[in-house]
């Protein structure tokens, strides 16, 4: 038996965080309570370092390694580079909101940096063991952050339902997963899909267990029907915890899409293509209308991230490279619109106050005319309103649609964001339409405010200048698919 | 001789099927949990029918002897109130017997299917002599499985994590003795002593 050692630096990104993850666990002990700066600025500083790593180590060739299990490609170096700054956005928006209410604490870091390397594993999964565990990884990080302020009963039912749920979905999925594998004698995501394209697979066992697999994947994704966990955690959980569960898993979960149905389940894309079809418009009508009935901005943003997450499924669900490429701009965009959202509610929040209601923003106007305009920006973003990143990724993906010959799905879509543009135009109403409620000043961190700017800039500009972000996603994705 | 193994099978997979409807129907929690024991009993009995001796053996010791004891435990502690559990039953047994029935007819045609029905005729081929199943796994298991092992290592740290996390606080209130201190005590901490005037009672 001999073993040949496998061939690290493609993974360097993912063992460096491990190694510095370990470190900050450490780190953390003899670090006084009074200067918990220094392991907040450690964990910046790791993450700074493990995007030096993704973009450095980029060589724009797929390789793979550890016998197969994992996958470097050029999709995978631009998502995780999306996730890590996601995350490094994340940690910053939420340090004030932390401090003030017990969760600046060394584990919040830890376990989100754990659940980041959940992300990078499933983003670079080529094999269904890794794919799951990856998954699990994540999933049991982002448990435990749900449930961290371990005193507030909302949190503590929002880490419960999302740990049944979760465990739920992880079961369909591993049902789905053993089927597969029966019919065709892998695991590996790229002889999966050789077994399946040659056709010695029973096409009974493959579509039971693609069944399977769908559902499972929607729930992770959070689309209707599977969607009910998602406005009880987004509601529950700390704001902070909100902002990370709604942007890095959703780039991992858009991976976790392209590896199982774009790689080893793409001759089947007849079957799993007429699935999606469901969802999507599911979620797109039951998002945008119940969005409509919230006067929790947090839930109404919940609703919104469903309706958002049908868009994204239309890019996948055309099937071809171009659809997969819009999906992924669109997936970016996404994540950059509620960075901006929950950061900007964040912004308004302070020591005792969650501004998680609607009228919460009334009259924001007439208190901070720039904290107004940036919302005003992410709301017609999210709406999908010409000159912000929002209309152009719902573009792309409407293009795709159409070029796959589904000109009533695009109909549709665009009359479901029409009746979406109301929630989020009520909001812009609200906030210099109305009254204030309240005066106390704004008190903000002067990096988080920095930083808010920049987001929110980043919407407009990338609404005006679509064409380099998109160029990259386009040759990311035709780089990683070739078919 | 291949009916001997088909009988004991067939025993085996009574049993199993017949403690699994013993779980969810059984009234009382700690007789669920039993149940639940046989069932992973009779599960590995199966594995051990198919030379994965490993795997069976691990069944036994992990999940009957130590997941399963923590479990009884817990359900003993907790003092489950079964009528709460059982609220509902009737209002959602419609909608589940209706997704189990498809389930089930799903299942059957898949078991039926072509590729599946063959592998049954066949059946496995027997393993050599002196093949052990432990050692076949071990060597794959840190060799070409290197990279899922690690992140089952991960897994269980922020299983760690988290537990600490979650549930490791300092309360104020709580008496507790703190041994070290109790070592270094001295006489002098414990007894002052305190010259005073001798007192005349009247």
């Amino acid at each position: 038996m001999t073993f040949a050692t496998p061939n690290l630096v493609p993974a360097y990104p993912e063992i460096f965080l491990l190694v510095a993850l370990g470190a900050i666990l450490l780190f953390d002990l003899f670090v006084a309570e009074t200067s918990r700066f220094l392991t907040y600025a450690y964990t910046q500083l790791a993450l700074l370092a493990t995007a030096g790593f993704l973009v450095l180590g980029a060589t724009g060739s797929v390789l793979t390694t550890f016998n197969g299990m994992f996958i470097d490609d050029p999709m995978a170096r631009t998502l995780k580079l999306v996730g890590v700054v996601a995350v490094a956005l994340t940690l910053a928006y939420s340090r004030a909101y932390n401090q003030q209410r017990g969760l600046y604490r060394g584990e919040f870091y830890a376990l989100i940096l754990f659940a980041l390397l959940g992300i990078m594993v499933m983003i670079s999964a080529n094999h269904f063991l890794t794919l799951y565990l990856g998954l699990e990884l994540l999933s049991l990080s982002l448990c435990a952050l749900i449930a961290l302020q371990r005193d507030s009963a909302r949190a503590t039912e929002a880490a419960m339902k999302y740990f049944v749920l979760a465990a739920l979905a992880s079961g369909l999925l591993l049902y789905g997963m053993s089927m597969l594998y029966g019919a065709t004698g892998s695991l590996n995501l790229g002889l999966v899909a050789n077994a399946i394209s040659s056709g010695a697979a029973d096409p009974a066992i493959l579509v039971f267990g693609l069944v399977f697999v769908v559902a499972g994947l929607a729930f992770k994704l959070g689309v209707v029907p599977f969607h009910m966990w998602v406005p009880d955690v987004y509601e529950g959980s700390p704001t902070a915890v909100t902002l990370f569960v709604s942007t890095a898993p959703k780039v991992a979960a858009f991976a976790f899409f392209m590896r199982m149905l774009g790689g080893a389940l793409s001759p089947m894309v007849a079957d799993w293509q007429s699935m999606l079809v469901i969802v999507a418009m599911l979620s797109m009508l039951v998002g945008n209308v119940t969005a409509i009935a919230q006067t929790n901005i947090k839930r109404m943003l919940a609703y919104s991230t469903i309706s958002h997450m049908g868009f994204l499924l239309l890019g996948i669900l055309s099937g071809s490279v171009g659809g997969f490429a819009a999906a992924m701009f669109y997936v970016v965009a996404y994540v950059l619109m509620s960075l901006g959202g929950f950061g900007l509610i964040l912004l308004l929040s302070r020591d005792g106050f969650e501004a998680d209601q609607l009228e919460d923003l009334k009259g924001l106007n007439k208190r901070s005319p720039w904290y107004a305009f940036m919302m005003l920006l992410i709301m017609i973003s999210m709406a999908g309103v010409p000159v912000s990143v929002g209309f152009f990724a719902k573009l792309a993906v409407l293009s795709a649609v159409l070029d796959a010959g589904m000109t009533w799905l695009v109909v549709y879509a665009v009359l479901m964001s029409l009746i979406g543009a109301f929630y989020y135009l009520r909001v812009i109403k609200i906030m210099y339409m109305d009254e204030p409620l309240q005066t106390e000043p704004l008190v903000a961190e002067t990096d988080h405010r920095i930083l808010m700017v920049l987001n929110a800039m980043a919407i407009l500009l990338l609404g005006v200048l679509p064409q380099p972000l998109f160029d990259l996603c386009t040759i990311s994705i035709t780089h990683s698919f070739h078919g | 001789m291949i009916d001997f193994s088909l009988l004991i099978f067939y025993g085996f997979s009574l049993v199993l099927l017949a403690a699994g409807v013993g779980v969810i129907t059984a009234r009382n929690p700690v007789h669920a949990a039993l149940f639940l024991v046989l069932a992973f009993f009779s599960g590995s009995g199966i594995w051990m029918m198919l030379e994965a001796e490993f795997l069976s053996i691990a069944l036994v010791l992990v999940y009957v002897g130590a997941v399963m004891v923590l479990f009884l435990f817990v359900v003993m502690m907790l003092n489950i109130d079964l009528d709460r559990l059982r609220e509902g039953f009737w209002k959602h047994l419609p909608l589940g017997a209706g997704v189990a029935v498809l389930m089930v007819v799903e299942m059957i045609l898949v078991v039926t299917s072509r590729q599946f029905s063959a592998l049954g005729r066949e059946g496995s081929a027997p393993a050599g002599v002196g093949i052990s199943n432990t050692r076949e796994l071990g060597l794959v298991l840190y060799t070409d499985y290197v990279y899922p092992f690690e992140l089952a290592a991960v897994i269980l740290l922020v299983a760690i994590v988290a537990a600490i996390a979650l549930t490791l606080r300092r309360r104020k209130d709580s008496r507790h003795l703190d041994p070290s201190t109790q070592i270094k005590a001295q006489a002098r901490d414990r007894i002052r002593i305190v010259s005073m005037r001798a007192e005349k009672d009247h």
